[in-house]
């Protein structure tokens, strides 16, 4: 009951703050205001809305939409799995840390989005180029993650399980997987957005649909308005999947210890989550009142 | 009860740990050097020491987890090469995998074994009961104190039945009446089970209430092995014999 009020007020702030904002864009561009900065280009949001409610109603709308959300999902997965098993291999073996390491760390500092020459030159359409480029941009924060995070595991846990008879299998899943999962979920949250990033340019450049080739295409043929529709909607894709996978990782990391459930002074670890918002870039604002709202809860528990 | 007697106690007796000539550590730190010594199947042997004087080596070269840098290592005779689920470890901090429930954890050693999925529901829980924690089957670690974790520890460690079971400072870390009360629980869960234990300890009265033997290490060296007279009674603390013995271990400590 304490808590219904001030959530309220909040979500009344957070529509206010939003309101207010495109009650200024709308202000700015209707007016046609040119002080150094130039808004008399600029489409109001009017322009946007109607534009937005054409393409929704088009057929090209929706196959950018699947297009883009295909190749950034195909080339996240690829890198997840990828990442977290190479990521686990360099953690453990020194034969495949001096082997992969330093090819990693020549290829990493590599911006994904560089690579668009050598993956026209490598895959016979830009298809896989761009799914290639999306992979590259996720693969690196998913290994540098895990890599970190199978180190940094608690050996105990593991001479524990040995002294169980457990043998590297055992290990891996009963040990290695689930301790590193926090950190595995850092990486994923920042490879989702990066994915985002690589997959817009790469369309840009050189794809054919996809939100990222319509927005370039707009931009091409001065429709402004049809620019920002395309910006919207990936806004709103990036938001969206960064959101699943942080929910996916909260769910799976049950376990990690909140302030609410230590009975000692151990201190409480932060959330896994705490880098994500940095990552996903356009909306970090819903993502930080989450914890602070369920501390005090947890408390009374 | 009556079906959880066969549930809870292993079918095998004890096993004999020896060390013969042997030099302990890692390679470059030497830690114990020239130890002989043998661990009778089905006795508890105390080990008592300063900090730092290679008790949890000692330990940890028991376990397989540490080979030797020279002499030799046997179980029943033959050579010890590598940790094996009949010689379960309990840890001094958490060892307990966070992820999992107190349940959960129990069962871990018996899916090793590879029990069916309803044998280790039920061992696991007959053993949490033992220990007293039946109602915190579902809880993570982090939910239960200290005390009730290092108990899940010991629950999980007998639960598979092992023949050994090395227990590494198990109570350090708890307080004087918890502690006293953990000594009654595992005297009490051990017996019956024949397992061998080796018991590492900094507290002097916990390896003399707990022990058959106390071993005394110090300078790099197994110094002494001792019977201890009338182990695991309360009243034995003022018998002469007992009290010449703690202040027999006390001096070699030098404390």
């Amino acid at each position: 009951m304490i808590r219904t009020a001030p959530r309220a007020a909040q979500y009344a702030l957070r529509v206010t703050a939003l309101t207010a904002a495109l009650g200024l864009w709308q202000l700015l561009t209707s007016l046609d205001i040119d002080l150094w900065l130039r808004f008399s280009q600029f489409p109001t949001v009017a322009d946007v809305a109607g534009a937005f409610a054409g393409r929704l109603s088009g057929p090209d709308y929706w196959t950018d939409l699947t297009d883009s959300l295909t190749r950034v999902l195909t080339g996240f997965l690829v890198a997840a799995v990828l990442g977290v098993a190479v990521g686990v291999l360099v953690a453990r073996s020194r034969l495949a840390e001096d082997l992969l390491g330093p090819l990693l760390e020549v290829v990493r500092p590599i911006p994904a989005i560089a690579l668009v020459p050598v993956a026209i030159l490598l895959f016979p359409s830009d298809e896989e180029g761009i799914v290639f480029i999306t992979f590259t941009a996720a693969f690196f924060p998913v290994l540098v993650s895990t890599r970190h995070a199978v180190r940094a595991l608690t050996p105990v846990w593991e001479e524990a399980v040995r002294t169980m008879g457990g043998g590297r299998w055992r290990i891996l899943g009963s040990v290695v997987l689930p301790g590193a999962l926090p950190g595995i979920f850092g990486g994923l949250s920042i490879g989702i957005g990066v994915s985002w990033i690589c997959v817009i340019s790469a369309e840009m450049i050189s794809g054919q649909y996809g939100v990222g080739y319509r927005t370039w295409q707009d931009y091409t043929v001065v429709d402004y308005p049809g620019v920002f529709v395309g910006m919207v909607t990936i806004g709103v894709l990036g938001r969206l999947t960064s959101a699943a996978v942080e929910l996916l990782g909260r769910r799976l990391t049950r376990w990690l210890p909140r302030t609410s459930c230590v009975p000692g002074a151990r201190v409480p670890r932060r959330t896994h989550q705490a880098p994500a918002p940095a990552a996903a870039g356009p909306t970090p604002a819903p993502a930080g009142p989450g914890p602070k709202e369920d501390l005090p809860h947890d408390q009374l528990v | 009860m009556t079906s959880s007697s066969d549930v809870l106690s292993p079918s095998r007796a004890g096993t004999r740990l020896t060390l013969y000539d042997a030099a302990l550590g890692r390679p470059g730190a030497l830690v114990l050097d020239q130890v002989d010594l043998d661990v009778a199947p089905g006795e508890i042997l105390t080990v008592v020491g300063s900090s730092g004087c290679g008790k949890s080596t000692l330990l940890r070269t028991l376990a397989g987890l540490l080979p030797l840098l020279s002499g030799e290592i046997t179980q029943d005779g033959r050579p010890l090469t590598g940790p094996s689920a009949e010689r379960a470890l309990v840890f001094q901090e958490d060892a307990l995998l966070p992820w999992r429930t107190l349940r959960g954890n129990v069962e871990l050693p018996l899916a090793i074994k590879a029990l069916p999925r309803a044998e280790r529901r039920t061992r696991a829980e007959a053993w949490l009961g033992r220990v007293g924690l039946a109602e915190h089957a579902r809880c993570r670690p982090h939910h239960v104190s200290g005390g009730q974790r290092q108990r899940a520890q010991l629950a999980r460690a007998l639960a598979a039945g092992p023949r050994a079971v090395l227990m590494d400072e198990p109570f350090g870390a708890l307080d004087a009446q918890t502690r006293a009360g953990m000594q009654d629980l595992l005297v009490e869960v051990l017996r019956g089970t024949g397992a061998t234990v080796v018991f590492v300890t900094h507290d002097v009265d916990e390896a003399l209430f707990l022990g058959d033997r106390v071993a005394l290490l110090g300078a790099g060296r197994l110094i002494a092995v001792r019977d201890v007279p009338r182990p695991r009674e309360r009243a034995a603390h003022d018998d002469p014999a007992h009290v010449a013995l703690r202040r027999e271990v006390l001096t070699s400590l030098g404390s």
